[in-house]
């Protein structure tokens, strides 16, 4: 049955109105679409419910103690506002999140925390600092019974009952409705510098960013770009290269940076690193990466696949040889993101198969309504897993209000 | 009442024993089962050792297969699992029900898989915490995480209360560290969660399991994520005339934008204590002191210990120590490593395992005090600094009846504390039996509702580890779980009357055997 919620657009200003309007969705069988402020409303199937509820008007960070590396933030803040605070206090989030919103057509920051949080989407430092998930310490949240619940809470460690808060980190607002998030804030880093390589194979490359990674410099980011996809990026001396870009990151105090970086071109000398960037210019370049700039202003499909990173390069060569791709390695290869050309099916079955015998998945980040409409946008489960899926989801909400279908079309 | 209390036995599955155990000797090797008595009491108890009781039978299993095997007929039969690792729990997680069975992994100890080129390695859960980066070291890679119990405890249990340790401040704990796990249902069913790969698709379910203390499925496989080893290491020694300079020392430290590997704190108490004990020169004149240690390479230490000496020196500190050299640097860290077992030989104690805000330390160990004031226990505190992480050791007689109950209150009102300063009840043990009736000190019925849904989904019929984690005190909390829960006290022994040389109390055994079928 459905009754008589207001279809349309809700905002509502605090936890209890919040908690009101679910519990009304949920007397009345109303499906809710859940955002932040909808910036990645076009990831996943389009939901088509009456009712939309964003986070939005929840704003406002409620305490920040740089001393203890604690932030807590109401779920609708502004990722830009969330950042600002912390660089005031030369601090930052160390899983430097991707922000969507260029490739999607919004703003940069535009995007909430909770969102952030809610599609754990971590950015490049996450092979050294860990991903969005890490660094959350509890959350509050609304249910899908319409009950205001809590977990963990804002210290750095706290085994306390279930890890309810980074459950909910990646679950695309189909669990819960976060409304306040505790996150762990780290110092930001002094200096960073980049070693870039031109040209090299995408095998090449991939062992590279390995070697670099078993060393003890602490890489903090690991990148290799298809020439077409480096031709795109901002800095002028790198995009008019006219060949495949491998960069690799060390960051710290200033001279610990120097020593890092000398060490790594010495002990990769063998790929005859051809540059290594320093101050504003190594920092734009990862601007560039943290953004996609690389995928800016073109309107492909854009998948984002996750696999080992020895069986990467082996993946896009399979791949290539089916369709025309191209790929932005980072993770050191254990993340790819690929442009697709406008295939009714984005590419997906060929994608999926190559993974099927690689181990891996992929998840279109970018494609119109009507090929997100047709195709799996998250990654099919193992049915084991899909049992287990729906078991969770019963669990947190079992009347399945909270963006049915948007990950899984019976969920 | 100092006993906290187990749900009421299933008779029908004690008067069943003979051929519950003749059962599961057809499923798995019949040299695995261990029905005995005498077999059964190694497993009696963790390392919570003031609760015992000795389990149905005990299965150390070999393999996932078995563990399937066991965790499907126990399911049809209507009879608990108890799962264990090594048993170094402090909390009762691994503590056995009457009427149920324990399955120890234990001998489940192998490494499966090493890959360093994608930095992960699979193991299987009963291999202890230290064999992993043993098995990695030579080429330059370690598991970060490492309680002080690393050289017993297995990942398995690691995942299971998702245990932290001395360097967690920099490397975050089990889960953090945490890439998949294969997971047996208690119908049997293997599932296998995540992988190699450093994300997995659809819901993340690794922090669900980490620190679900083997309550919604038994862990028999783990991937863990490797991290290339650091070129060095090397601690600081810093004592102050009060607590309060400490404190305030970590916050500058932790604010001047230096995240050290390792911020370990210790109070008078435990000063004197561990000096006593292995002569590492601690400063006996101070109130408290830091070991605060960095990493990186020779210049990148010196570089960072100069700064933190600088921060340290604002707050007047009575003395300062840079470690010379590894043969000094391995005695600072042998006087902190030994602190335990050092107290240990003075005095029985309980462990505590409070967090707290940092900037409420110096109040928290103020307050701490005053509750051992009050139930007339010394303390000593000795701790991981930078996370708030609060270990206060209260020191009791065992062999005083009456003192159990009485510094179980004290840490009880610990805790209680540290949830009022804005912290938690556990950092890094997990609530066990021990922490259990102290949830509601931190949740309300919605947020502990919403876990045992959790738990129900998982584990409809409540097999795996019951007992455990959530209260079972209080009518509406036995209702909701479906218990049928007359109360039944276990037994509690105080340490030094527990025969640990194998002689049977023979009364204590009576008592226990007390409704169960003769063999």
């Amino acid at each position: 049955m459905t009754g008589h919620m207001r279809l349309g657009f809700h905002a509502p200003e605090t936890e209890q109105e919040l908690a009101s309007l679910v519990l009304e969705a949920a007397e009345t069988r109303t499906p809710l679409e859940v955002i932040g402020s909808g910036t990645k409303r076009e990831i996943g199937h389009p939901v088509g419910s009456g009712a939309v509820v964003g986070t939005e008007a929840m704003t406002g960070v409620s305490l920040y103690e740089p001393s203890e590396l604690v932030m807590v933030a109401k779920a609708g803040t502004p990722l830009a506002e969330v950042e600002a605070k912390l660089a005031e206090n030369e601090q930052e989030l160390a899983f430097e999140p991707v922000d969507l919103g260029a490739i999607l057509g919004y703003g940069p920051g535009e995007g909430t925390i909770g969102g952030v949080i809610a599609t754990n989407i971590s950015g490049s430092r996450r092979i050294l600092k860990g991903a969005a998930r890490d660094h959350v310490l509890g959350i509050r949240a609304v249910n899908g019974r319409g009950e205001v619940i809590k977990a963990g809470g804002r210290v750095m460690k706290n085994v306390t009952g279930y890890d309810l808060g980074r459950t909910l980190a990646g679950s695309w607002g189909t669990l819960a409705i976060m409304t306040e998030i505790s996150l762990k804030v780290l110092p930001a880093q002094r200096e960073t510098r980049t070693l870039i390589f031109f040209g090299l194979t995408d095998q090449t490359a991939i062992e590279a960013l390995c070697i670099a990674m078993g060393t003890p410099y602490e890489v903090s980011g690991t990148l290799h770009l298809h020439e077409d996809l480096a031709a795109r990026l901002s800095d002028e001396e790198i995009a008019g290269a006219e060949a495949p870009v491998t960069a690799i990151r060390v960051e710290n105090f200033p001279a610990s940076a120097r020593y890092r970086a000398a060490r790594l071109r010495q002990a990769l000398l063998a790929y005859s690193p051809a540059l290594e960037l320093d101050g504003e210019r190594s920092k734009a370049f990862w601007r560039d990466v943290r953004t996609l700039k690389m995928f800016q202003g073109v309107p492909n499909p854009l998948w984002r696949v996750s696999t080992t990173p020895s069986h990467a390069a082996k993946l896009i060569g399979t791949l290539t040889r089916k369709i025309n791709v191209r790929a932005a390695y980072d993770w050191s290869g254990g993340l790819i993101w690929i442009e697709t050309p406008a295939l009714t099916d984005a590419g997906a079955v060929d994608i999926r198969r190559a993974l099927s015998e690689l181990g891996g998945h992929a998840t279109l980040i970018r494609a119109d309504d009507a090929t997100r409409s047709g195709i799996d946008v998250f990654h099919p489960l193992e049915p084991q897993l899909t049992i287990l899926s729906a078991k969770l989801k019963h669990a947190f909400d079992p009347l399945g209000i909270f963006n049915p279908g948007r990950m899984y079309r019976d969920m | 009442m100092s006993t906290l209390t187990l749900p009421e036995p299933d008779r029908a599955v004690l008067s069943r024993r003979n051929d519950i155990v003749k059962q599961l000797k057809r499923l798995v090797p019949e040299a695995i089962v261990i029905a005995d008595q005498e077999g059964c009491r190694t497993f009696e108890s963790d390392a919570l050792t003031a609760y015992h009781c000795l389990p149905l039978a005990v299965i150390l299993a070999g393999s996932t297969e078995e563990v399937a095997a066991i965790l499907r007929y126990c399911h049809d039969n209507h009879v608990k699992v108890v799962p264990r690792g090594a048993g170094t729990s402090l909390c009762g997680g691994a503590l056995p029900l009457e009427d149920a069975v324990v399955l120890c992994l234990s001998r489940m100890n192998k490494v499966i898989e090493i890959d360093t080129s994608n930095r992960f390695a699979r193991v299987e859960a009963g291999i202890t915490n230290i064999a992993i980066t043993e098995a990695v070291s030579k080429q330059g890679f370690f598991y970060a995480p490492d309680p002080s119990s690393q050289i017993a405890c297995t990942v398995g249990g690691n995942v299971a209360t998702n245990s932290g340790g001395a360097h967690c401040l920099k490397y975050g704990v089990t889960v953090n560290n945490l890439l998949g796990v294969r997971l047996v249902m208690m119908d049997g069913e293997i599932v296998e969660l995540g992988g190699p790969q450093l994300d997995a698709p659809g819901y993340d379910f690794l922090p669900l399991i980490a620190g679900s203390e083997g309550q919604l499925g038994v862990v028999t496989e783990v991937t863990v994520r490797l991290l290339a080893s650091p070129e060095g290491s090397r601690p600081i020694l810093i004592g102050f005339d009060s607590i309060e300079s400490a404190a305030s020392c970590v916050a500058a430290i932790i604010a001047a934008g230096i995240i050290p590997v390792a911020i370990e704190f210790m109070d008078r108490p435990a000063i004197h204590v561990c000096e006593h004990f292995v002569p590492a020169g601690y400063p006996l004149d101070a109130e408290a002191a830091l070991i605060v240690e960095v990493e990186g390479s020779e210049d990148e230490i010196e570089y960072l210990l100069e700064k933190v000496e600088d921060i340290a020196r604002d707050f007047l500190p009575t003395s300062l120590r840079r470690s010379q050299s590894p043969e000094e640097t391995a005695l600072i860290w042998k006087g902190r490593k030994a602190a335990f077992g050092a107290i240990g030989q003075i005095s029985d104690y309980i462990c505590m395992d409070g967090v707290i805000p940092l900037s409420k330390l110096p109040k928290a160990l103020d307050e701490i005090g005053w509750i051992c004031r009050k139930y007339r226990f010394d303390v000593a505190n000795i701790f991981h600094a930078g996370d708030g992480n609060l270990h206060p050791l209260i020191l009791y007689n065992a062999n005083d009846s009456g003192q159990l109950e009485r510094v179980e209150l004290c840490g009880g009102e610990i805790l209680k504390l540290c949830v009022a300063l804005g912290g938690c009840l556990t950092g890094e043990h997990g609530v066990g039996i021990e922490k259990r009736e102290l949830m509601y000190e931190q949740y309300t019925d919605e947020d502990i509702d919403q876990q045992v849904r959790i738990k129900e989904e998982f584990d409809p019929t409540w097999l795996l580890n019951p007992g455990k984690v959530f209260p079972i005190e209080g009518r509406e909390a036995q209702k909701m779980r479906g218990i049928d829960l007359q109360g039944m006290d276990i037994e509690v022994l105080p340490e030094a009357e527990r025969d640990v040389d194998g002689e049977v109390d023979v009364e204590a055994e009576v008592e226990l055997m007390e409704g169960r079928d003769a063999p």
